[in-house]
């Protein structure tokens, strides 16, 4: 057969893809070069300069950067009561919006997943999945509007005697549940649909109650996909400061203080910003051990 | 006379349009080792589900040891499930699985463990509480399974095809260690399967379930050798049915008949002496060469001479070499096919193939020619 030769070096893309075919590491690189490169250049380049420019020190009367290796920024975030009061605070509202997430996505998950019939399922999840198409911003000032004086909230609480939260750090941390419920809902949600029947079956038929099966079957086995829509409401609530400034009143958590603090002390404000960086590190290795990261 | 250990009356189960359960009526002694033999779709696990309390009957009644618990919760009634892919819970080890149903039924932690280990080792797993069950084999856990089951004594196991995921080896083993189990512990077991040949060796009773029905409930040997309907005949045992024109010339009756296929005897009509024939050795000359045990019998095996048998001509159109036996495909003169089946016994195995396409007679006993209901 000598017409096969011929075949294959008639046209250039033919040759090209001859030479891809027999040459794999030539296509890696073709394939990975360019996100490697947004990767390093961009990505990884921009956190190690936050991480270099927080050893940097300030000119307290121009605000220009001097560069001078000093570990002051770090020493005053450990010792200044508001700087470690931020710190705390905005740790605790992203456990807590993580905690609220959790707490609602559940019961909503369990209905989209196992009550609702089979053929509903699919558009439930696309309902979940709504609010996520709509601008960010647009979302928070519906919060704003809810949570004003006088208000939706206000006129709802009103016949039970009690008012709206007002702007604050409950603000914050509703409109924050609000935004990320649906990374929480999702995991749980495919969780709970692959949860196999006959294991629950099995459960009751060996004398366990629906409690019971909760507990010691349903639980246990959902309990690493809540950890993974965790680490989404977690490490997302840590870096929100938009909603913060608009629902939060005076509230101030990292992401605010890092922005005041870009234009008169930069390596302040890099040096704030590791510490979302070190706390989602630690927080995603927690969850590593529950195996939440190989059922993302 | 005591309480039956289950009794079903008038059960029937529809999911919306289509009925999975047209009305079952049975009743399973104690200690009975029960079959509910059927091809999928045939209602067998939904009768199951519907004793475990899984599933609620439409219509009818169920009782647990003369007990009515129809609207019972699975939690409620004193049986366990073996299931078919064995629903161990995967975030469990196997000794937490075993334990499960104890834990629930809050016996003491340190009973339950000895109950539990003592469970294992009677399923000869001892050593392999620590495992998950990822870390198990199928057989064992299928054992593991059966364990969980039975640690509590139920009155009732029931086994929704529970070796099916089983290699053919380990299925075999298996059946015979189940039975031994069923024999030791002395539980009623209601087994679900469709495989005739499981149902047939481990069973004291069978019913076969078809489109939503019970057709026959009997001991094995009742359903193979006496098969009620067309479909018990054809689904337990290799179908072989004469109906129609040639039931009556052959079996000098009109209805539907099976015969199975080892009843039948495969003689050669026109032996040639070079040639063995099917069963035994050639019986160079006679005209319808037989065995030579038979052979006074078989030197005149006609109808008129030998009431209690019958015989048909036909041509072999197939031979299917099985080890230990073979089977002949033949085409009646009378129309119809039948299948007959021969122990290897002094053949030369080698030489069956050569008899595709030769005459042959086919001969059985009147009584296994038995008579069922016309198909419908």
């Amino acid at each position: 057969m000598t017409s096969l030769p011929q075949a294959v070096g008639r046209s250039p893309v033919r040759r090209l893809a001859g030479t891809l075919h027999r040459r794999p590491r030539l296509r890696l690189s073709l394939l990975l070069t360019a996100p490697l490169l947004w990767l390093a250049v961009l990505y990884l380049g921009s956190l190690a300069v936050l991480f270099v420019s927080a050893f940097w020190t300030t000119n307290s009367f121009t605000s220009e950067v001097v560069k001078v290796w000093s570990t002051d920024n770090f020493h005053q975030l450990l010792t200044t009561p508001v700087y470690r009061q931020v710190i705390l605070r905005s740790v605790g509202v992203a456990l807590a919006v993580t905690l609220l997430c959790a707490v609602i996505a559940f019961p909503v998950a369990f209905y989209t997943a196992r009550i609702a019939r089979p053929e509903r399922r699919p558009l439930l999840v696309v309902a979940i999945l709504t609010p996520l198409w709509a601008s960010y911003l647009v979302k928070v000032y519906a919060w704003r509007l809810i949570l004003s004086q006088g208000g939706l909230a206000d006129w709802a609480l009103k016949p039970l005697g009690l008012s709206g939260p007002g702007y604050g750090l409950v603000a914050a941390i509703i409109a924050l549940t609000y935004l990320w419920l649906p990374y929480m809902i999702l995991p749980i949600h495919t969780a709970l649909e692959q949860l196999p029947a006959n294991l629950l079956d099995a459960s009751a038929d060996l004398g366990a109650r629906a409690g019971r099966t909760f507990r010691s079957v349903v639980l246990p086995m959902v309990l690493p996909s809540v950890a993974a829509g965790s680490v989404f409401t977690f490490s997302l609530s840590l870096g929100d400061y938009i909603t913060v400034q608009i629902v939060g009143g005076k509230t101030q958590l990292i992401g605010n203080v890092v922005y005041s603090n870009i234009e008169l002390n930069l390596p302040m404000a890099a040096a704030l910003g590791t510490v979302p960086v070190v706390v989602i590190v630690v927080y995603l290795l927690a969850m590593r051990r529950t195996g939440a990261l190989s059922s993302l | 006379m005591e309480a039956k250990a289950i009794r079903l009356q008038g059960l029937r189960k529809a999911f919306g349009e289509t009925t999975a359960v047209a009305g079952a009526d049975l009743e399973i002694a104690d200690g009975e080792f029960f079959s509910m033999l059927g091809p999928s779709g045939s209602g067998k696990t939904t009768v199951l589900r519907m004793i475990a309390g899984f599933e609620s009957p439409t219509e009818g009644r169920i009782e647990l040891a003369g007990q009515e618990v129809t609207g019972l919760a699975p939690f409620e009634r004193d049986v366990h499930t073996v299931f078919q892919d064995y629903a161990l819970f995967p975030h469990m080890t196997v000794e937490e699985n075993v334990a499960y149903g104890l834990k629930v039924r809050k016996v003491p932690k340190a009973e339950r463990l000895v109950r539990a280990r003592k469970a294992l080792a009677d399923v000869r797993l001892e050593g392999f509480g620590r495992r998950r069950p990822a870390q198990l084999s199928g057989g064992q856990r299928q054992r593991v399974a059966l364990a969980r089951a039975l640690v509590g004594r139920p009155r009732v196991l029931l086994l929704d095809e529970p070796l099916g995921a089983l290699d053919l080896k380990l299925r075999e083993q298996m059946q015979v260690e189940l039975k031994a189990i069923q024999r030791e512990v002395g539980i009623t077991f209601v087994f679900v399967t469709h495989d005739q040949e499981e149902a047939l060796t481990m069973s004291d009773r069978v019913a076969v379930f078809n489109q939503g029905r019970i057709e026959q409930v009997g001991t094995p040997a009742e359903i193979y050798e006496r098969p009620a309907t067309a479909f018990v005949a054809g689904f337990v045992g290799t179908s072989n049915l004469l109906d129609g024109p040639s039931a009556q010339q052959v079996v000098g009756a009109p209805g539907t008949y099976s015969i199975r296929p080892e009843k039948i005897r495969v003689l050669q009509e026109s032996a040639r002496p070079t040639e063995p024939a099917a069963t035994e050795p050639a019986d160079a000359g006679a005209a319808d060469a037989g065995s030579t045990e038979d052979d006074e019998a078989t030197a005149r095996a006609t109808d008129s001479a030998e009431p209690e048998f019958s015989t048909a001509a036909g041509t072999v159109a197939e031979v299917v070499y099985l080890g230990d036996a073979t089977r002949f495909l033949v085409d009646l003169d009378a129309g119809g096919r039948l299948t007959a089946l021969q122990q290897n016994l002094e053949t030369s195995s080698e030489d069956v193939a050569a008899l595709r396409g030769t005459r042959v007679r086919l001969r059985w006993h009147r009584r296994h020619a038995v008579r069922v209901p016309d198909p419908r």
